[in-house]
């Protein structure tokens, strides 16, 4: 046996022994001192069933082959589970999901690039700006930020790009807030979300694609669906943590002066919560701007297409200003969404 | 509380233990674990155990302990925010346990209504909205909504808290706030109010004030409130019965004066020693026997009955009965000499007190005049006397030695 191979052993046999000790620790405390013999037996159990597997000629060491069937077959479960959807719902779902929604983002993307002068277009945020902190600086930036996307001939994309997020924010506000209020009241459905968000969360967001697309196809719908997914799981969280943040007291008081569970959501835990669900929606659109360029990779158009060209042309200027406008765009929402946040604390400013 | 329709409230055996598997450890607490015992052993927490008292109707009824006891555990039995692990909650007879969800809400809406110690106010709604809170959420439509308001306005009025209608709490001051906590629970309309701690986060000057104005609402309103503190000074002052509570078990239950000179167990003792006394003890209960005269009576007759010493102080009376005044031994010898008929004409004025004074009212009385202050009833009836010095032993008197003087 070779040098790592021994190494291998000494640390397997190190583990069997360590996990024998705990586990006698708390399951058989009556046998005292013993249980380090009976952990000892049991490293020199696995050590002996290893040595004889390697002389056997079956060494559980070493890893299985590549292009061998793994022991654990996922990949194909799930090619089955996709290629099974697809074949049976693909074009219902196609019919009836996704291509009335393609129109209506069609539209909404026509609306704001072709029949809205970009001029009016930057008013009409700068007025948002102002509306939401009332302060003329931001309202300016705004302005600004509009003016130099326009000055880059990137309007028509930025748009897209605009009404991509504006429809995948919906999408993701439509499931994620009920999610999150569900979660907010019920201790029992948010362990069992939590390790769902976590997937949705941690799982690469190029993984999301691959089903969307053999379902849908490329395309809008497709690039919606996979931002609405990737950009969720902050919404559904801030607004479970609101729920639970509203103060023990108040709550109280709502119970003892006789409000029902509907009354209390609505009249006092949801009104007190919103500051946090505004920063999940900030939170969100931060993901779903993100996303925009890995979308791009499925054909959704906007200024994540135009950083893929530059990637795919090996123009650099191309690649920077595309990706400055969704810099641009990045902040505008994210500092209107913020200050729309604030507003909505300044009543009870100091009240937690 | 001999007659039962005084009863108000009523808890029989209440049981609380705060854990994953509160009926599993009952038996244990039932069979008289300690509550360190049962933390030890199960991770369980008893928080109340086996407590029953009777709240009288109208009073307002005072539950202390220090942190930890589970008064605020046990007020929240009372409108059913905790429920017990065993043991019955009884409102007017009937057992709250027993009620299910919209009778639960319809109860709290009509019966009870509470103020909290954080005050417990609504951060996104103005003093108005927070104070109609209770009532908007049993109405509908406009017409219902103004009515509510109506209502709450006048409550803010009561409170002292006119032209604040618009304003947030955050913008109010502690004090303002728990006004705004009180109105809100009085505007309920409920013949119930309970009180967690309510005054414990204000500062002690507002804190009197808010005391004060208590007070003076109940005397209007006979509620009945079940007030918790955990300032033994307060419960004297507010409290017409108070209860003890130590490690979730009631100790003692009555008076300010019962817990005071006769103190259930050590501990409520070495809780009462600092207490300022002289709030709490009255006349009544302190005061001494004394010699009474009629004013018709001769002075030899007189000096007969009440005693010979020099500085022996007599009251007169008349025939009814009613306090004329005081006179000294020595004055009578003197009057016997000068051959006086009766007593009428010795008579010189002295301080009145009524048995239900407190001796921190008495003691400057004593300070007027040569006499003791005369302790009378509300006719003007000799009852007792109080003099200074007796006044000063009391006050320094420990806890439990202060025994009522037999008349």
């Amino acid at each position: 046996m070779s040098f790592g191979g021994i190494v291998s052993l000494v640390l397997i046999a190190a583990g069997a022994f360590g996990a024998a000790l705990i586990v006698t620790k708390t399951h058989a405390p009556a046998l005292g001192a013993r249980r380090l013999g009976y952990a000892a037996a049991a490293a020199l159990a696995v050590t002996l069933l290893l040595i004889v597997s390697d002389l056997a000629g079956f060494s559980l060491l070493v890893p299985g082959a590549e292009g061998e069937e793994p022991l654990l077959p996922l990949a194909a479960l799930v090619d089955r589970a996709v290629d099974w959807l697809v074949t049976e719902y693909g074009d219902a779902l196609r019919a009836n999901v996704s291509n009335p929604i393609v129109y209506a983002i069609g539209f909404f993307e026509r609306f704001l690039y072709q029949s809205i002068a970009w001029p009016a277009m930057a008013i009409a945020f700068a007025l948002f700006a102002y509306h939401a902190s009332r302060r003329w600086t931001l309202a300016l930036f705004v302005a600004g930020a509009f003016v130099v996307i326009w000055a880059l001939q990137l309007w028509k994309p930025t748009m897209q790009t605009l009404s991509l997020i504006s429809v995948s924010i919906l999408v993701t506000a439509l499931v994620g807030l009920p999610l999150g209020i569900a979660m907010g009241l019920s201790d029992r459905f948010r362990t069992l979300m939590m390790p769902v968000l976590d997937f949705m969360q941690t799982m690469p967001s190029f993984v999301y694609l691959i089903p969307v697309v053999m379902l849908f196809g490329l395309g809008t719908f497709s690039g919606v669906l996979a931002t609405a997914v990737y950009a969720a799981p902050p919404l559904v969280r801030l607004t479970d943590l609101g729920l639970r943040l509203v103060d023990k007291e108040v709550m109280e008081a709502a119970t003892a002066f006789g409000a029902s569970r509907s009354q209390k959501l609505w009249r006092v835990q949801l009104p007190l919560a919103l500051p946090n669900v505004m920063a999940g929606v900030n939170q969100s659109i931060m993901m779903a701007l993100a996303m925009v360029v890995i979308a791009s990779m499925i054909g959704v158009r906007g200024l994540g297409q135009e950083v893929f060209y530059g990637l795919q042309r090996q123009e650099p200027g191309t690649g920077f200003t595309a990706g400055f406008c969704i810099v641009l765009l990045a902040i505008v929402l994210d500092r209107i969404t913020q200050a729309y946040g604030r507003r909505m604390q300044a009543h009870y400013a100091g009240a937690h | 509380m001999a007659d039962p329709s005084m009863v108000k409230i009523e808890l029989k055996g209440v049981t609380k233990i705060f854990g994953p598997t509160p009926a599993k450890v009952l038996p244990m607490v039932e069979a008289g674990a300690s509550k360190e015992a049962v933390l030890e052993e199960t991770g369980h927490t008893v928080g109340l155990r086996d407590v029953s008292l009777e709240i009288p109707q109208g009073q307002t009824f005072v539950v202390m302990g220090l942190s930890g006891s589970g008064k605020s555990t046990l007020i929240r039995h009372l409108n059913r925010l905790i429920d017990p692990t065993a043991g019955q909650v009884l409102v007017d007879g009937e057992d709250v346990m027993a009620l299910d969800g919209r009778a639960l809400t319809a109860f709290r809406r009509a019966r009870m209504s509470m103020v909290f110690q954080r005050f417990g106010l609504f951060p996104h709604r103005t003093v108005l909205e927070n104070v109609s809170f209770g009532l908007d959420l049993q109405v509908s439509g406009r017409a219902g909504r103004e009515a509510s308001r109506a209502k709450a306005r006048e409550w803010i009025s009561t409170v002292g808290l006119d032209g604040y209608e618009a304003a947030y709490p955050h913008a109010l001051s502690g004090g303002m706030q728990q006004r705004v906590g009180l109105a809100r629970a009085l505007a309920m309309d409920a013949d119930i109010l309970l009180m967690d701690e309510a005054f414990s986060a204000l500062d002690p000057l507002i804190r009197r004030d808010m005391q004060d104005q208590l007070i003076d609402l109940q005397s209007r309103l006979r509620k009945t409130i079940v007030f918790i503190t955990h300032d033994l000074d307060e419960a004297l002052r507010l409290g017409d019965r108070i209860a003890i509570l130590k490690d979730g078990e009631i100790v003692q239950v009555g008076t300010g004066e019962e817990i005071l000179t006769a103190p259930a167990t050590d501990y409520v003792a070495e809780f009462v020693e600092d207490v300022n006394r002289g709030r709490v003890l009255t006349a009544g209960r302190i005061k001494l026997d004394c010699a009474v005269v009629t004013s018709s009576e001769a002075p030899a007759e007189a000096l007969k009955r009440a005693g010979n010493g020099e500085l022996q102080v007599t009251y007169v009376v008349d025939a009814k009965g009613k306090l004329l005044g005081a006179v000294t031994g020595s004055r009578i010898r003197r009057a016997i000499a000068e051959k006086t008929d009766t007593m009428e004409s010795l008579v010189e004025p002295c301080q009145t007190a009524t048995a239900d004074m407190v001796l921190e009212k008495v003691l400057p009385l004593t300070l007027q005049g040569d006499f003791p202050v005369a302790v009378v009833d509300e006719q003007g009836r000799v009852q007792g006397m109080l003099s200074r010095e007796a006044i000063i032993a009391a006050l320094a008197e420990t806890a439990g030695v202060v025994k009522p003087v037999q008349q």
